[in-house]
């Protein structure tokens, strides 16, 4: 690999979105016929390099060599046109066009000016062979196919555009072991055609079975580039960790006992092939944790306690009891008083156009309405109760929600919710892209509603924050609970390793002492 | 290989608007004193071939995911103008028939510029723009009059070699010249493709924007082409603001009944043809059940609905509950 000419190069190349830098003075170096591996835990800067690289994002800053002459890509077409293709995370597949119609979206085969439709299915063939995907019907629809399959497809539409650099984002992370495997091969084989291949893979053994070249991505800078195998899994979980910040966290109060009553409890809770087996229990005035990587179940799992997912199987417990929550209307009832407290906070939490004192009463209309009428004082008075208690800052209660920063938009979704004095509440990464300060205000507040008795399931993809609030973390991987960390023993460390299922050998733990 | 299996269900949409025409114009004919004749299937397709051509015009807009309010009004508009300038020697008729083309085209390109590069919604943006055109109609024929050559018109609604209505291989011409290689252009599929989902196919390098456009521009033009026929059917102009409305609803129930999806990215202009279609034989099949007049918008808003649910059915099967808002 060290005689090979760098085929491309990223020189200081920086990003910012907002006041968050995501990009800091990255380099990278990519050398024709190698596999080249990108680590970083969630946040680290990965996703943003990759979309500089495929034309995606513009960077601030810095510049891109390509056989050594600098370039710049304006769209995903000028960087394709270049050789540089990305199989991304988000699949970037059209639903309703057949997987033919996909493979050679970007550039189809024409005759007198219509595309010719037997040239296409030949191409489209080759590549899903190519792929070790001669399964996939190539008049099959996309929306048809299993998530599994369409990763083959978004894979053999790579290799048709005929790239020089190719980029798999987490491609693999819906594949089945079989295709894994099949897919290696490809990549293998590609490496030896000359291809350069960017991999970014949070699962360590396909890293240390493919790469040659591992970078280590952190804050948004490379901190290491060594050669595949030369370090410790131990060694490069050392080099991802570390971030600069800190937060203040409010101080932790002595641990609820395990003998005390579930106030929320699942048992052996499956949903498609997004979750599998997931049993747990949250106490009332306990705040748990739920960690691992971006997208391994825990989205779904708050989904599936708030009555959103239907075909669920398994059991959901309130106080000790069996219940069956089929919509969010029903989990926010009183005998369950579920909130959740979404991720998305501009299209599952509030109605943008809308005031903020429409938008913080709607959740709690029934309670404050007689025979259908609002009783305008009372809702007066918990609005106000709300906006003093979280300090929301806002010009006035009937702007529209919209015109207010990010984190005070958060804070009118969790207020929402408090109104009607949850007893579970559910937050589903509620601090992604909220400032410091408004953060460190949901630390407390999150502190004092389990202080004053509720129960709390937090999902959050930073770890700083899974180590400053809870009390107990469960980490999934891949739809289960792979590892449950109690107290002292939440560390960075513990953390990122059980994400990437390093400790796999270890038995899941979630039911804790109820068990 | 099963691959008519694959082709039979992209086409499904297609086939049961067809399957629901053909049975609705099988009891119709059956039904008519002078049965299956020559005359009475002219007379139908004449009726057939205007709401065909403004829905043709909706489904180019609709595969985008957009909606094209100002149909109906780019119909009557060219109407208008037809009136005026379809008229004297064949040279002169020919220049007007291409005038009356070029400004279809217009409108629609009107239409699309504002969508796509104004960023604009569709529903907002054709409203507004169908105001206009209807206006400038009002103003070309603020009454009903003008002419249109005759013997143009005449060949244009007869029948050739007095079997087949010529406006049903009119139709038929105009599906092979313009949907036909649309649909299997370039273009065309970056019109699905955005309909289908606007960030892959923007990931893949897809040219939205041309494909957009062109859907928008074309159907300004087979609106046009409706508006020709109406005029060639009516010997006037008649800048008429309710049927104007008709035409453009209409539009979107015959897309809905011919398997195009609202949502975008699927169905094809011949299903719209076909809802179009039976949509009109909705009316003549009440005529000649000797039912009274005034049932009709009952009963087509009947049929439509059941025509609906049959797609509705797919959201029981949804898992997570979130999906049935996307």
């Amino acid at each position: 690999m060290d005689s090979a000419v760098p085929l491309f190069r990223m020189e200081g190349i920086s990003k910012r979105y907002g006041g968050v830098r995501a990009l800091e003075k990255a380099e990278l170096v990519v050398t024709s016929g190698s596999i080249h591996a990108i680590l970083g835990e969630n946040g680290a800067g990965k996703s943003t390099l990759i979309k500089v690289m495929a034309g995606v994002v513009a960077p601030d800053e810095g510049r891109m060599t390509l056989d050594g002459r600098e370039v710049t890509f304006l769209s995903p077409a000028a960087a394709n046109q270049a050789g540089i293709v990305c199989i991304f995370q988000e699949l970037s597949l059209v639903p309703d066009l057949s997987v033919a119609d996909n493979i050679v979206i970007s550039d189809p085969p024409k005759r007198f000016g219509m595309i010719d439709r037997g040239a296409q299915r030949r191409i489209a063939e080759e590549a899903l062979a190519r792929a070790g995907a001669a399964d996939i019907h190539p008049l099959a629809l996309v929306k048809d196919l299993p998530l599994s399959r369409r990763q083959m497809v978004e894979i053999a539409k790579a290799l048709a555009r005929k790239p020089r650099i190719l980029i798999l984002d987490e491609a693999t992370s819906a594949l089945t072991a079989a295709d894994v495997s099949k897919i290696f091969g490809v990549l293998k084989r590609l490496r030896a055609e000359g291809l350069a291949l960017l991999y970014i893979s949070h699962r360590m053994n396909e890293i240390a079975e493919l790469a040659d070249q591992c970078t280590v991505f952190r804050n948004g800078r490379n901190v290491a580039s060594y050669k595949a195998g030369s370090k410790s899994d131990n060694e490069v979980v050392e080099l991802m960790i570390g971030r600069e910040y800190s937060h203040i966290f409010p101080p932790k109060p002595a641990a609820v006992p395990a003998t005390a009553a579930p106030r929320l409890e699942a048992r052996k809770l499956s949903w498609t092939d997004r979750l599998h087996n997931i049993s747990l229990t949250v106490r009332a005035g306990e705040v748990v944790g739920l960690g691992g990587l971006d997208g391994q179940g825990q989205r779904e799992l708050l989904l599936a306690f708030f009555g959103v997912l239907r075909g669920l199987s398994g059991e959901v417990l309130i106080d000790g009891k069996p219940v069956a929550i089929s919509s969010p209307a029903a989990a926010r009832e009183d005998r369950i008083g579920m909130a959740l407290i979404p991720e998305d906070r501009k299209t599952e939490g509030l109605m943008l156009p809308m005031t903020v004192r429409e938008n913080l009463s709607f959740a709690a209309l029934d309670r404050l309405s007689k025979g259908g009428i609002i009783d305008r004082a009372a809702e007066q008075r918990l609005i106000d109760d709300m906006v003093g208690l979280l300090a929301i800052k806002t010009a006035g209660l009937d702007i529209p929600v919209g015109a207010l920063s990010g984190g005070n938009q958060q804070k009118v979704v969790i207020a929402k919710w408090l109104m009607r004095q949850p007893r579970i509440i559910l937050l589903n990464d509620p601090t992604r892209g909220i400032d410091v300060g408004t953060k460190q205000e949901l630390y407390q507040l999150m502190r004092k509603l389990a202080d004053a008795g509720a129960a709390i399931l937090f999902y959050s993809t930073d770890y700083d924050e899974l180590i400053g609030c809870c009390d107990r973390v469960l980490v999934l991987y891949d739809g289960a609970v792979k590892r449950e960390l109690v107290g002292a023993e939440i560390t960075e460390r513990a953390l990122i390793a059980s994400a990437l299922n390093i400790h796999g050998e270890e038995s899941p733990v979630g039911l804790g002492a109820s068990a | 290989m099963k691959d008519w299996r694959y082709w039979l269900a992209e086409q499904r949409g297609t086939l049961l608007a067809l399957g629901i025409f053909i049975v609705m114009f099988i009891i119709y004919t059956s039904n008519h004193p002078a049965g299956f004749t020559a005359n009475v299937v002219q007379t139908a397709a004449n009726k057939g071939v205007l709401l065909a051509f403004v829905a043709m015009a909706q489904t180019l807009v609709v595969i985008t995911a957009g909606i094209d309010l100002s149909v109906g009004m780019i119909f009557l508009l060219t109407n208008c103008l037809a009136s005026w300038l379809v008229v004297g020697t064949p040279m002169q008729t020919t220049l007007g028939v291409i005038a009356v083309l070029a400004v279809g085209l217009l409108c629609g390109a009107v239409n699309g510029a504002i969508v796509i590069y104004g960023r604009l919604q569709p529903i907002v943006a054709t409203i507004a723009t169908g105001a206009v055109y209807y206006g400038i109609g009002l103003l070309l024929r603020p009454f009903p009059g003008g002419s249109v050559n005759e013997d143009l018109a005449d060949a244009m609604t007869g029948r050739v070699f007095d079997v087949v209505p010529a406006s049903l291989v009119v139709l038929f011409a105009i599906v092979l010249l313009i949907w036909v290689p649309f649909s299997r252009s370039v273009l065309g599929r970056a019109a699905y493709a955005a309909g289908s989902s606007e960030t892959a196919a923007y990931m893949s390098g897809v040219p939205i924007r041309r494909g957009k456009f062109a859907a928008y521009t074309l159907a300004g033009l087979l609106a046009a082409i409706g508006g020709l026929f109406l005029t060639f059917f009516t010997y006037t102009g008649d800048a008429a603001y309710a049927s104007g409305n008709a035409y453009t609803l209409f539009s979107i129930a015959a897309v809905v009944l011919g398997g195009v999806s609202l949502f975008g990215g699927k169905g094809s202009a011949i299903g719209a043809i076909f809802g179009a279609l039976a949509f009109r034989t909705i009316g003549d099949l009440l005529f000649v059940f000797d039912f009274d007049p005034l049932w009709q918008p009952l009963f087509q808003g009947v049929i439509l609905l059941i025509a609906v649910s049959l797609g509705a059915f797919a959201l029981f099967r949804v898992r997570n509950r979130l999906e049935w808002f996307l």
